[in-house]
């Protein structure tokens, strides 16, 4: 991800009116009563999950109406089409990231099951003795399959801290590297404190010692350009629904030769060469890790997403988003005693905050009236949460679709919640 | 809009989420048990003195939560103190009641305290608020799992 600074008296020129009008959940309204008209939808939950753009569901609904059947199984005309749509998503998604090659971009469930085929199916060749090294600010889904393989095959679980800014302390990180780590997996944006990781860096230092690295880009994605290659990630993932793509679809990046020597993860129709009772032979990656009929609508869908957003251009999306990062922190940080939780240079569109004496619970349950649509709670990083001191934050993250007229209705409820709990 | 959340966050409620009421650690609690809402991350303890009659002489708790919870919380250290289980496990499930479902589904959970109930409906708002139910019923799930030797509840 490039940063990118704009300064704030001159917004970069990209037509957010256009964009929105291609999101059709944005005209709603909520909380309309007998009598009285409902609130403008102000949707600050993207981090959590994307609105859809009328190009995905139109996509999803346009080859389930034409060209749907099943995949890599049928001699029809129908399963042919579907095959090759399907197939040319992974061409797609390898040139989204800019993966040197489509054979190692595995479609999954979504970023966990991306992460927990990693943990399950690498971490066989790991014992006793080895090490995994995680940071502080993970999403669960890149904790707990870890934890499960800690149980599992007793392999130790170091953490790298991030400083009072949440910025990753390379220094502790390059300490913790050396002859027993196995693996290095890392989030490149955190969910909670929008802080972007030096992926560049950090794989370098862990290639140093041979060591491979997988990167969460779970946040990453949506918020600027991916280069795989030029990170030199050895694994990569992401989910279909943070990027304006459907639910039910998930992205692992394998370096292929890497994938090549892993053990399948699942077993099942479609990941095989021949069964027999004797032995069974398995694929080459990336059919090997996708038994069964995969998410084929879904893909579709995610196909559709990623053209929207490269049509939008990634740079003046972060563009964008940069600048409503900026205005909001501008707003927020005026309001006495809120406290922003996550400060990093370059981070992203992600604003996580407490205020002083009003439970973040309580602040998106009144701000939910205004029509404002926050993450309240621990954002499924409960050691950050620790880390920072807090039992949970409100969060607002910022989509393609947000305008700075949003972030000053997300500043007025901020200041009506301060006046209704009278702080 | 704010007639809502004044039907929700109603003077009481305020007054007890920002000062609780018996907010401490009894030296001589003979039961206590951990409440945890996994999804907002509040987390409290709450702590019973149980008499060899089984009736609770002292309740208190720590911790932190929200205004609901932590109102809720609050409310029930004063309510159940001097309750045999029995009665404050009726309190409980009459409130339950209230928190969850409509008037003409509530369920008899046998004799409750007329008084303590008329006290709880300020919680009743949470009704309207699906997601705060867990809220304002964890301090009262640690309080039961309490009273039954348990040493944690889950506000499931
Ligand atoms: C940084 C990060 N990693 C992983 C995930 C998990 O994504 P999913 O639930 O789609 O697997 C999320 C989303 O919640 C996330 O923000």
């Amino acid at each position: 991800m490039d940063q990118i600074t704009p300064t704030l008296d001159t917004p970069p020129a990209y037509d957010v009116d256009r964009v929105r009008a291609d999101f059709p959940i944005l005209t709603r309204t909520v909380h309309a009563r007998k009598g009285k008209p409902g609130k403008p939808l102000v949707y600050l939950d993207t981090g959590a999950s994307a609105q859809k753009p009328r190009a995905v569901i139109d996509a999803m609904k346009t080859f389930m109406e034409e060209d749907y059947a099943n995949i890599h199984r049928g001699v029809h005309v129908l399963s042919q089409r579907a095959t090759d749509a399907f197939e040319n998503v992974r061409t797609k998604v390898a040139r989204f990231l800019n993966a040197p090659s489509r054979e190692g971009i595995v479609f999954t469930r979504n970023a966990t099951e991306s992460i927990n085929l990693v943990a399950a199916s690498y971490g066989q060749r790991l014992g006793p003795g080895d090490e995994i090294v995680l940071s502080v600010m993970e999403h669960h889904a890149n904790i707990v399959p870890w934890q499960l393989l800690q149980m599992q095959r007793g392999v130790d679980i170091k953490v790298v801290p991030v400083d009072a800014d949440g910025v990753l302390d390379l220094d502790a990180y390059r300490r913790l590297l050396g002859p027993k780590v196995k693996l290095v997996a890392l989030t490149h944006c955190s969910n909670v404190l929008g802080t972007v990781t030096p992926v560049k860096e950090i794989a370098r230092l862990a290639h140093e010692h041979g060591i491979p690295v997988l990167f969460d880009g779970s946040q990453a994605v949506v918020h600027g350009p991916v280069d795989v290659a030029d990170i030199d990630a050895d694994f990569y993932v992401f989910t279909a629904h943070k990027l304006y793509g459907p639910t039910g679809l998930g992205v692992l990046w394998g370096k292929p030769e890497i994938l090549k020597t892993m053990p399948p993860y699942q077993g099942g129709g479609d990941m095989i060469q021949s069964v027999s009772f004797k032995g069974t032979t398995f694929k080459e990656p990336p059919m090997r890790f996708e038994p069964g009929t995969p998410p084929i609508v879904e893909a579709i869908g995610l196909g559709a997403a990623i053209d929207y957003v490269e049509g939008l251009g990634r740079a003046a999306i972060a563009a964008h988003e940069h600048d409503l990062l900026t205005y909001a922190t501008q707003k927020l940080a005026a309001i006495e005693g809120l406290r922003i939780i996550g400060t990093a240079p370059g981070k992203a569109g992600i604003l996580s905050f407490v205020i002083d004496g009003i439970h973040p619970h309580d602040i998106g349950t009144v701000v939910d009236q205004y029509g404002v649509a926050l993450r309240v709670g621990q954002h499924c990083a409960e050691p950050l949460m620790e880390h920072f001191g807090v039992g949970s934050t409100a969060r607002a993250s910022f989509g393609l679709y947000n305008t700075r007229a949003e972030v000053d209705v997300l500043a007025e409820s901020v200041q009506a919640v301060k006046e209704f709990f009278g702080s | 809009m704010m007639d809502e959340l004044r039907e929700l966050y109603q003077e009481v409620i305020l007054d007890h989420g920002k000062n609780p009421r018996n907010l401490r650690h009894p030296p001589d609690a003979n039961r206590e048990a951990r409440g945890e809402n996994p999804m907002c991350g509040d987390k409290f303890t709450v702590y019973v003195k149980l008499n060899g009659d089984g009736v609770i002489e002292d309740c208190a708790f720590e911790g932190r939560g929200c205004a609901i919870s932590t109102a809720s919380a609050s409310m029930m250290t004063e309510v159940v103190k001097g309750k045999t289980e029995q009665e404050a496990h009726a309190l409980f499930e009459t409130f339950h009641d209230l928190c969850t479902k409509d008037e003409h589904e509530h369920c008899d959970h046998g004799p409750v305290d007329e008084e303590a109930m008329e006290k709880l409906m300020v919680l009743s708002g949470v009704r309207q608020f699906p997601v705060r139910v867990k809220c304002a019923t964890l301090a009262w799930h640690a309080m039961q799992a309490a009273i039954d030797g348990q040493d944690k509840a889950s506000s499931e």
